[in-house]
This record gives structure tokens, sequence and C-alpha cells, in this order.
């Protein structure tokens, strides 16, 4: 009976965040263009007729026009084409990256911040010592280390942001566990698995939420920014960053090549960006700003 | 003060220790070591050995990296495997240049984000406040990737201001230095003064409901003196906070930033050695980084303690 009573508290809560969330005009613009840039990428290969990859010489720099809407690049590929599915590679990136390093980092820091002594000892200092780096700096290191793959970046970006998550969770997990209801919990023995998943964790996610859009839209941008540097994807595949890079040497003559791949990173990190801004007001109304 | 001064040097030197254990594992995760990049893969297994003896690169990894730490202490970063030169020497020839960029980078920043911070609090809800934020909102989507290759495009390409790469050192024509560094910077400055505009402008929004705001006004007192006296400096500290974290956070924009304009600092000095493999000069620049990053963020947070006292008092206690 105690648990359908906090779930039902629980539900209520998200509903009013939800409501709140729905309430702010700028989250809900981010997130409709994340809907759309989400279906996009899913459903590229139908919007088009073009390949990412097929190239047409005789189609070498086509401004923008009715048959190619954001011109082509340097092998007359279309590149409306190569932005849409260039979509595909971002979200995957962001999603598997984010994905993993959430997952890792709530770990690490649920347990930290519960348990405390030793393990919060060594987890903390070892959140100090991967913060020292920053962040970006950080990725291109590991990436010299591992090598250019697309793979290798979602593991470089998942390594920079596990700490982030952990840090932010720690703090949840430390303010929780000295709360009436998780010692209520334990008097009545509850374990120590059942106090971390029951009433650490739901506490945990507000925080959460607002830091997987801001690490989601770290994600995008490291992921082109390695790619641009040419440390990232490798051509021919349609990166955001890589199509960037290229389209920088050919500026002179197709200067709509880098402005549209610009134009699609831009977007996306300005939708996680306003969603995260939202979140935090509709997640912690008390914050100011 | 000293006391927290102490304190906070002496927590400083397990995070120097463990930068330096995650860079020498970066190191000795690559696959292959210095010898195959030295001899490429057409050699005998017996110079390759010969060559490793020499290194020390037979020894037990602990053993390894305890010298490895030991001349890491007395300077000494090992020798580049392109040029042959001191890594250090490299280290300190490229600093300036990317010490440069970052002050200008940094000053710009700051220069765009508090003034508009101050503005939009003071004027919250008006056009100015919406302009401002939305402005904000804006810088902080545009990658500095982006930013730069929009400012090539514009300034050089279409108007043809500036030049869209190189570099000058200011000892030798200090004009064509700072033409040279104007788009660098600003690209650099984008995203940092969005971010110190949106902190300015709610820690003054914060300290604006104050009851002792009222009061400056209630006593009298003209609009920019109570702005600048009362609100501003009582938002200083999270302000000089976010201020110091962009200083440190440039630190890692100038590799992107450095190799877009051709600015031969650490940025481009660390991307172009990871292109040649010459891996002690990229943990040298990546060592060197990390330990200015954190040595910022102590400056800054000595320099919000000695603004506010009920920082330093407030942690010292905590360890009583």
């Amino acid at each position: 009976m105690t648990s359908d009573l906090l779930s039902q508290k629980e539900r209520s809560l998200t509903r009013l965040a939800l409501s709140r969330l729905a309430r702010n005009n700028l989250a809900l613009a981010g997130v409709i263009i994340l809907g759309l840039l989400i279906f996009s990428a899913i459903f590229a290969p139908y919007l088009t007729p073009y390949g990412p990859t097929t190239m047409d010489t005789s189609l070498r720099f086509q401004p923008p026009s009715w048959r190619h809407w954001m011109g082509t690049d340097q092998f007359g590929r279309d590149l409306l084409t190569r932005v849409l599915f260039g979509g595909r590679v971002s979200l995957t990136v962001g999603i598997i990256s984010v994905g993993v390093s959430a997952i890792l980092g709530t770990i690490v820091g649920v347990t930290s911040g519960y348990f405390g002594g030793w393990w919060d000892l060594v987890v903390s200092r070892a959140m100090d010592v991967l913060f020292a780096f920053p962040a970006i700096l950080l990725a291109i290191a590991i990436m010299a280390v591992l090598g250019q793959s697309i793979t290798n970046v979602m593991i470089a970006i998942g390594i920079v942001n596990t700490p982030i998550f952990a840090r932010v969770t720690r703090a949840s997990a430390l303010s929780t566990r000295v709360q009436l209801f998780v010692q209520a919990a334990e008097a009545i023995g509850g374990s120590h698995w059942h106090i971390m998943v029951r009433h650490i964790l739901p506490n945990c996610l507000p925080p959460l939420a607002v830091q997987i859009s801001v690490a989601f839209a770290w994600a995008v941008i490291a992921e082109a920014a390695l790619s641009f540097l040419g440390l990232g994807t490798r051509p021919p595949t349609p990166s955001w960053g890589l199509m960037l890079n290229e389209g920088r040497n050919v500026m002179e003559y197709a200067p709509w090549q880098p402005v549209f791949s610009g134009l699609a990173i831009m977007i996306t990190v300005f939708s996680l960006n306003v969603l995260g801004d939202g979140l935090r007001d509709a997640l912690d109304p008390t914050a100011g700003r | 003060m000293a006391r927290y001064t102490v304190y906070r040097l002496l927590l400083l030197v397990p995070v120097l220790v463990g930068i330096s254990v995650v860079v020498f594992l970066l190191i000795h995760l690559i696959p292959g070591d210095v010898v195959d990049v030295l001899l490429g893969i057409q050699t005998s297994p017996e110079a390759a050995a010969a060559l490793r003896r020499i290194y020390g690169l037979d020894q037990p990894i602990h053993i390894q990296f305890a010298s490895w730490a030991s001349s890491l202490l007395r300077g000494d970063l090992g020798l580049s495997l392109r040029s042959g030169q001191p890594v250090s020497y490299i280290l300190g020839s490229r600093l300036v240049v990317t010490a440069e960029l970052t002050s200008l980078g940094l000053l710009l920043a700051c220069l765009i984000g508090i003034p508009f911070g101050v503005t939009a609090a003071f004027r919250q809800n008006t056009t100015t406040d919406y302009v401002a934020t939305s402005a904000a909102l804006v810088g902080l989507s545009m990658p500095d990737f982006w930013t730069g290759t929009l400012l090539v495009l514009l300034l050089s390409i279409k108007a043809r201001w500036l030049p869209p790469t190189g570099y000058v050192p200011f000892s030798a024509d200090p004009t064509e230095n700072l033409r040279l560094m104007v788009m660098p910077a600003l690209t650099l400055a984008g995203g940092s003064a969005s971010y110190i505009m949106r902190m300015t402008r709610s820690a003054v929004l914060e300290v604006l409901s104050q009851d002792y705001i009222r009061t400056a006004y209630a006593k009298g007192l003209p609009t920019h003196r109570v702005l600048y006296l009362h609100a501003f400096r009582n938002a200083l500290v999270p302000v000089m906070t976010v201020v110091g974290q962009q200083m440190a956070y440039l630190l890692g924009g100038v590799v992107v930033v450095e190799s877009i304009f051709g600015v031969p600092g650490l940025g481009r000095t660390a991307l172009e050695s990871i292109y040649y493999r010459d891996y002690p000069v990229v943990m040298g620049v990546v060592l060197f980084v990390a330990c200015a990053y954190v040595v910022i963020n102590l400056l800054v947070d000595l320099l919000c303690a000695l603004v506010d006292v009920r920082i330093r008092e407030q942690i010292v206690s905590l360890r009583q």
C-alpha cells in the first residue's frame, strides 16, 4: 500500500512537471524540432530520391535549386540527402554515448552517494581527476589513442560524460539518503538495493533528465568537432562535422556547402539546449532564471 | 585566508598525481609503442628489442611510471619523435601564442557577456532582455568550428576585410598580430560570452530582489550606482566563478580554433602531432593543459574566497 501511495505521488509530480514544460513555448519548440530531426533521420531514405554517397561528377558544386534544395558538393552528391543522413550519425552517437554514460554514471553516483566510505572516496577523487581535463581535449586525447572510427567516437564521448552523470546523481543521492523516508525504509529493514532503487533513484531523476539533454547537446557538438578535425567519422560517411570541414575548403566557390551542415548542427544543439532549460525550470521551479 | 589557501593547495596534490597517471595510461594504451613509430613495421625484432631496452620499455609498467614521473618532476617531458626537440621546449615556444589567444578571447567574452547580462537583468522582461537572452541561447548553440567558418566566410571571403588564416608574432608586428587575432578571438569568445551573459543575468536578478537594494533605492542613490556598486558587486562571486570556468573551458576550445585559423599554438601542435603519431608531444600538451586548467580553477576559487569571506569560513569549518 505504501508503494502505491508513493508511485501515485510520483506520477502526479511528473504530470506537474510535464504540464509546466508544455506551457513553456521555447521548450515545446525544442521538443518539436527534435521530433522532426528524429523523424527525418529515421525516414531519410524515403525523404530523398538520392543516395548519401552517390557521386555524379557532372553535378559538382550545383548551387541550391529545386532539384537540389541545398545544392551539391565537390563530388556532385546531394547535400540535403547528406544532411538528412548526417542526422542519423549525430543522433546515433548521441543516444548511444549518452545512454551508456548515463547508466554507468548513475550506478557509480548513486552507490557512492548512498554507501559513502572508501568507495565514495575513490569515486570522488577519480571524478576530480577526469574533471581536470578540458572535455574536448580529453575526447581528442582518447581518439588519438583509440584511432579514427565512429565506435571510438562514442566511447570517447561516453568516457567524458560519465563523471558528469556520476557527480549529478551522487549529489542527489547524498541529499536524499539523510531524508526521513530513507531512515524509515532502513528501519523497517529495506535492503540496500531496495532503498537505492525505490527511494534514492527516483529523487535523482529530475537532475538526471536535465543532464541528459545537456550531455546530448555536447555529444552532438563533440562528434561534429572530432569529425571536423579529422579524428572522428571517416569519409564518405555523411557526418555534419566532416561535411563542414570539406565545405570549408571549397567555400570560396560553394559557400552553401559549409552553411547547411553547420545550420543542422546548430539547430540540433539549440533544440536540446532549450529543452534542457525548459526541463530545469519545470522540474525545479524555485531555481530563478 | 592563509589556512584556506594551504588547504586548497594540499587538495591539489592528489589531482595532479591523478592527471599524470591518466596521461601515462593513455600513452600506454596506444596500440604499438614508440619503437613501432620510430622504426616502422619493416624492422628486425632484434633492433626493436634493443631500442626498447634503451627507452626502458622492457621494464614492468610501475617502474616505467616511476621513471617517467621522476623526469616529469624535473620538467623533462621527453623528446618529440618528429623533430627530436625536447617536448618542454616545444610547449614553451607555443604557450605564448595560446596564452595570447585565450586572454583575448576571455577579455572579449567578458566585455560582451557582463554588460549585456547586467542590462538584461535590470530590464527583465523587456525587449532588450528578450533580445539579449535569445542571442545568448543562439550563441550557446553555435559550436566554435561553425562560428569560425561563418566568420571566415563573411569577413574574409565576402567582405575581404581580414585574412582567413595566418599568424605574426606580436613582437614582429603588433598591428598585424592583432588583426590576425580578431577572428580567432571572436570565435573563441562567442560561446563563453553567452555563458557569462546568462550567469551574470541570473546572479544580478537574484541580488536585485534583496532588501538592501530596495534600501539603496530608498535612500535616493542613482540607478547606475545601485546597479554597479550594490547589485553587481554582490553578484560578483557567481560571475567570477563562471568567468574562471570559461577561461579553463577556452583552453579546450583553442585546439579547434587554432586549427581553423592556422594559429601555431598548443592546440594546433597537439593536433598535428596526432596526425604524425608524435605521442610524446600530444601527451605533453594534454598534461600541461590539464595542469593549467586545475591551477586556474584553484586561483578562481581563491579569488572568490578573497572576495567573499563566507566561502572560506564555510569550507575551513567543515574540516574541523
